[in-house]
């Protein structure tokens, strides 16, 4: 074990980011500000996760990281360091042993369970900001259910593009109260935030906490004649063959050679242990 | 008949100096109303006390509304009030930038209102958008395009189409025509006058400009130093000054 408090942070500052995560999920969806605290990484390399992730630790969790659903990237594989150094839990590549996951970008392919907490990392929270970039108006713009704005954003995206082009940070209603940026994960994710597990946003540079407790109703927005739709690239993934995974595009060359491979490595990895194989497969590769 | 909108005794300071003071009228439906006097006389002080974007000293603004009846717009709650600037009312700004959002194309401005009293067919948004673009006499080829590339006068007529597009009753004005050459403004004033008649809309309009009041207003009320210092039907006002500062006013006018 090492010199550090578990979990890195100090007591009362976990005392002080669980009330936050507390008020966050008596009112789903709506933003609770929070001391952030600073972290020995930069912003925008998950701070905020990391604070709701201490918070959230205990020393019986096993804790997993995935960074645009990879394991063995930079992000995941320092986060996990992070944790393993401070708090000294079990980790694992696997989603279905975790019990705490941190993820940037992606939620994992297989369903997560009610023994399971999801802690997202959140650049900007507030879905409102680029329209309106006054923090005392986005609030009162909250307190009001004002959300006509939200739609404008998509009516411009259909009156320049032809359909609603927004494609990641999805805006959602949140149990018919709440507008909710779901941090930036792909639309093809938006219909997986019913779940059953617990859902903790962090975002912390701007100092907002914000949760989605268990299977709450969240609804994503869109127009009557254009209805919202989950879109991925029309492929399968070139290693497990897997139909209905988020796929991630690889360029192989310079002659226009390309391959599409699961996002999430962890899914990806079990399929083909288990013999599926895609087109660039090979039976050995797992 | 109820008045629209009664105002009762209006009253705001800035600290020990005077805003605006004692100043009452009724604003019967279809009617124009006409505020003018010099720079810092309390026009536009007045203007925003009614329109609830400040906060009156004293007094009552008594709209009648389609659900309720006559009710104090000051006492309302702020849901309410809000609400209510964007159904029955409208309130056109001097500087066309303060009221369109600059990084939206006209459609979307035209839609923001449709949008945010719960409108959610893209389609139909689109088609009030084209309708309304057209009533302004903007062409519809410009309906994707930002107000950035619009023209001063442009933007204006857009501005006018984005709060009337939800038909409120009551519309306010702060200088709808400042800022524009002169051929510019005759155009926007014909059209203003225009749709004031068609739809029957109420309208308070604050100016320094007369004839702006001449053409488009009923009646005239012209305010000095916070006060009201005389009022009347508009030719009468103008064409009969009895106040000094009247008489002042009208003999300032250029007469080409």
């Amino acid at each position: 074990m090492s010199e550090y408090n578990f979990a890195y942070l100090d007591e009362q500052t976990k005392r002080m980011i669980r009330r936050a995560i507390l008020k966050g999920l008596a009112v789903p969806g709506y933003q609770v500000p929070f001391a952030s605290r600073e972290m020995p990484m930069p912003y925008g390399w998950g701070t905020g996760g990391v604070q709701v992730s201490a918070a959230t630790l205990t020393p019986e969790d096993t804790f997993k990281v995935i960074d645009q659903g990879a394991d063995d990237t930079t992000n995941a594989v320092s986060i996990r360091k992070f944790f393993e150094n401070t708090a000294g839990v079990a980790v694992t590549e696997e989603t279905e042993k975790a019990t705490v996951i941190q993820t940037r970008h992606r939620i994992p392919e297989a369903e997560l369970t009610e023994d399971q907490i999801l802690v997202y990392q959140v650049p900007i929270p507030e879905p409102l900001r680029f329209l309106e970039p006054r923090e005392t108006e986005t609030r009162k713009m909250h307190s009001l259910e004002e959300y006509g704005l939200m739609h404008v954003k998509l009516y411009e995206d259909i009156s320049q593009h032809g359909d609603i082009a927004t494609s990641y940070a999805y805006p959602v209603m949140v149990q018919d109260r709440y507008v909710m940026d779901p941090s930036p994960i792909p639309k093809f994710d938006n219909p997986k935030l019913e779940m059953s597990a617990i859902q903790l946003f962090g975002a912390g540079r701007e100092q907002r906490i914000y949760a989605v407790p268990p299977h709450t109703k969240v609804v994503s927005l869109d127009f009557e004649d254009y209805p919202f739709e989950a879109t991925k690239a029309d492929h399968a993934c070139d290693l497990c063959g897997a139909e209905n995974s988020y796929l991630d595009e690889v360029i192989l060359d310079d002659a226009g050679n390309r391959m599409f491979v699961c996002s999430d490595t962890d899914y990806c990895r079990s399929r083909r242990a288990a013999g599926h194989v895609g087109r660039l497969g090979t039976e050995d590769a797992a | 008949m109820t008045p629209l909108l009664q105002v009762k005794g209006i009253e705001k300071h800035y600290g020990a100096r005077i805003g605006c003071k004692d100043v009452s009228f009724d604003l019967y439906p279809g009617e124009v109303m006409g505020i003018v006097g010099e720079s810092g006389s309390g026009k536009s002080t007045l203007l925003n006390c009614l329109a609830g974007h400040l906060d009156s000293d004293a007094g009552q603004v008594i709209f009648d509304t389609r659900a309720d009846g006559p009710v104090d717009t000051l006492q309302m709650s702020e849901p309410e009030r809000r609400m209510l600037g964007r159904t029955d009312w409208a309130f056109v700004h001097q500087h066309a930038r303060d009221g369109l959002r600059m990084s939206v194309s006209a459609g979307g401005n035209i839609g923001e209102r449709l949008m945010a009293v719960g409108d959610r067919h893209y389609g139909d948004i689109r088609d009030k958008a084209i309708d309304w673009l057209g009533r302004v006499e903007i062409a519809e080829s410009r309906v994707d395009d930002r107000p950035t590339a619009f023209s001063g006068g442009m933007q204006q007529r857009l501005q006018i189409a984005r709060n009337l597009v939800t038909g409120p009753r009551l519309v306010f004005m702060d200088e709808p025509t400042g800022g524009l050459d002169v051929s510019v403004q005759a155009r926007l004033l014909d059209l203003l006058r225009g749709l004031v008649r068609e739809m029957g809309l109420s309208a308070i309009i604050v100016t320094h400009d007369l004839a702006v009041v001449r053409l488009l207003a009923d009646r005239l009320m012209v305010m000095k130093d916070g006060h009201v210092v005389e009022a009347g039907l508009t030719d009468q006002v103008l064409d009969d000054p009895q106040h000094a500062y009247t008489q002042l006013l009208v003999s300032s006018v250029l007469q080409v």
